[in-house]
């Protein structure tokens, strides 16, 4: 394949651009496609890419896979890749779902993972039991995986209880 | 007239402005950047009657603007009154701003996050400015369920904003610092130390003006006191060495200073026409003459005021009509004559 701009050099560098759901297939030859960086130099190194680009630094290739996009937000529906691709996270529920994983970038970035400022007044309380639930929540859906069910019973009556206390709230 | 640009404030011989901007999200609503219009609006009602409705002490003095609603004029001109973010402005489909009367609060909508709360001050006042956007905060806070975390604090679209969500920054000039090249000292310092520093007017242009811009990069595992003291005490010593160094130029090159600082002042009061840029440095030498008290029939805030009223937004905006970069150079020419 001839590169699409000097229409000279082979093309090595395949871009696929979606604008308004309109896809755009680009094919560009490296020192044309250099070009056209540069002009988006802004662009590439925004905030949000070079964390992107943080993650991938040194990143193992067997954590990588034991990962490998299952994990989604029951929220917003977002992946992890999603938040690599764009440094971004899709919601704050999102913080919950991929915090194991997220928490070597923050320390990276912050230096720190524990907050120690300001809280929302009334929110302390609820925050920590909506926590906790969703914990337990987590457990019952492994306790029912493996089969446990009277573990599982057990989980149940926790949440329903803890969930009654947030209710009352 | 915006609040931070016609007054002085403490330090303003070399402190132009504090800011401190928080940022903010509501529970169980996707960040901005993957939220519905509809949601997005709801976002903004929140906002809206979280500040305007009820008993606020607010109502008369905000008002709300849709970005989509604004000129592209306008839009440059809030950007360079620094009320607004280049990304903000962009954003004509769900981005809003409420603004105060003042110009020295704007609360951004649907920017990178939900809410973001703006404080900008006139001189050195984080400490005035941070109690003005945590009372924002709190009244809020009062309707709005924030997404908040107990390990990571408010809970941000970016990690770089996580826990306190406040990033505090000052505007400085620093003109001997940078003509002595003593500059470049100070700011590995403060990179060092955990503070940005980068220019005023346009990402590539290398601190235009001898302006610069000091801010944290840390949000999380520090109070908001904390964010502010530490970067309020880097300010004062900057500005100690800055006195220092004009001091010394003073003493040891008083001509070539005077003569330098009376020509860029003959070149603005006179020119038909001149650059964005070579107004910024003129106006950094006139502005050092006039803290040193070498030229006394210019006051502090006007050159200040200047610095923004040159900008092509604001040119625009003066003379209600767009103008291309030649026009511009001779209405720019003209409006700094007239304000001289």
């Amino acid at each position: 394949m001839i590169c699409e701009d000097c229409n000279s050099r082979k093309a090595t560098v395949h871009m696929t651009k979606i604008i308004q759901g309109k896809k755009e297939e680009v094919h560009l030859c490296e020192e044309c496609a250099r070009a056209k960086e540069a002009l988006n130099f802004e662009n590439s190194l925004s905030i949000h890419n070079f964390l992107a680009g943080l993650l991938d630094i040194n990143a193992d290739p067997q954590f990588q896979t034991q990962y490998s996009g299952v994990q989604q937000c029951s929220q917003c529906g977002a992946t992890y890749d999603r938040f690599k691709h764009m440094g971004r996270l899709g919601c704050s529920q999102c913080y919950e779902v991929f915090r194991e994983r997220l928490a070597p970038l923050i320390r990276k970035v912050q230096g720190n993972v524990n907050h120690t400022g300001k809280a929302p007044k009334r929110a302390g309380g609820i925050i920590r039991l909506r926590r906790e639930v969703n914990q337990l929540k987590q457990q019952l859906r492994e306790a029912i995986h493996q089969q446990a069910f009277e573990k599982a019973a057990e989980l149940r009556d926790q949440i329903n209880e803890l969930e009654g206390r947030i209710e009352g709230m | 007239m915006t609040g931070w640009l016609k007054e002085t404030g403490p330090q303003s011989d070399i402190v132009i402005s504090s800011r401190v901007r928080t940022a903010r999200n509501i529970e169980e609503i996707p960040f901005p950047h993957s939220l519905s219009e509809i949601s997005a609006k709801e976002v903004v009602e929140k906002v809206y009657h979280g500040i305007l409705v009820g008993n606020t002490g607010f109502k008369d003095d905000f008002k709300l603007i849709a970005i989509k609603d604004l000129e592209e004029i306008d839009r440059l001109n809030y950007i360079e009154k620094h009320l607004i973010s280049p990304d903000l402005a962009k954003n004509t489909v769900i981005g809003n701003i409420l603004i105060n009367t003042e110009e020295t609060i704007s609360i951004m909508i649907n920017e990178e996050d939900h809410i973001r709360i703006q404080c900008l001050l006139p001189g050195l006042q984080l400490d005035q400015a941070l109690d003005v956007a945590d009372k924002i905060d709190d009244l809020l806070e009062e309707k709005i369920n924030y997404a908040f975390d107990e390990e990571l604090g408010y809970l941000t679209a970016c990690p770089t904003n996580l826990g306190t969500g406040i990033r505090a920054s000052v505007m400085l000039h620093l003109p001997a610092l940078s003509l002595t090249g003593y500059i470049q000292a100070v700011l590995r310092a403060a990179g060092q130390i955990g503070l940005a520093v980068r220019g005023i007017y346009g990402e590539g242009t290398e601190f235009l003006g001898n302006l610069y811009q000091i801010s944290n990069q840390v949000t999380l595992g520090v109070t908001e006191r904390e964010i502010i003291r530490n970067l309020h005490d880097v300010t004062m010593q900057i500005t100690e060495k800055e006195r220092a160094a004009r001091k010394n130029l003073l003493n040891t090159k008083k001509i070539e200073l005077e003569d330098r600082v009376f020509r860029s002042f003959g070149i603005l009061k006179n020119a038909r026409k001149i650059t964005g840029n070579e107004a910024m440095q003129l106006i950094s030498d006139v502005k050092l003459g006039a803290s040193l008290g070498l030229i006394e029939e210019v006051k502090i805030e006007k050159i200040n005021s200047l610095i923004t009223m040159i900008q092509p937004g604001f040119l625009q905006k003066h003379y209600k009509t767009s103008l291309n970069s030649i026009d511009r150079d001779i209405k720019r020419a003209e409006l700094i004559r007239n304000t001289l």
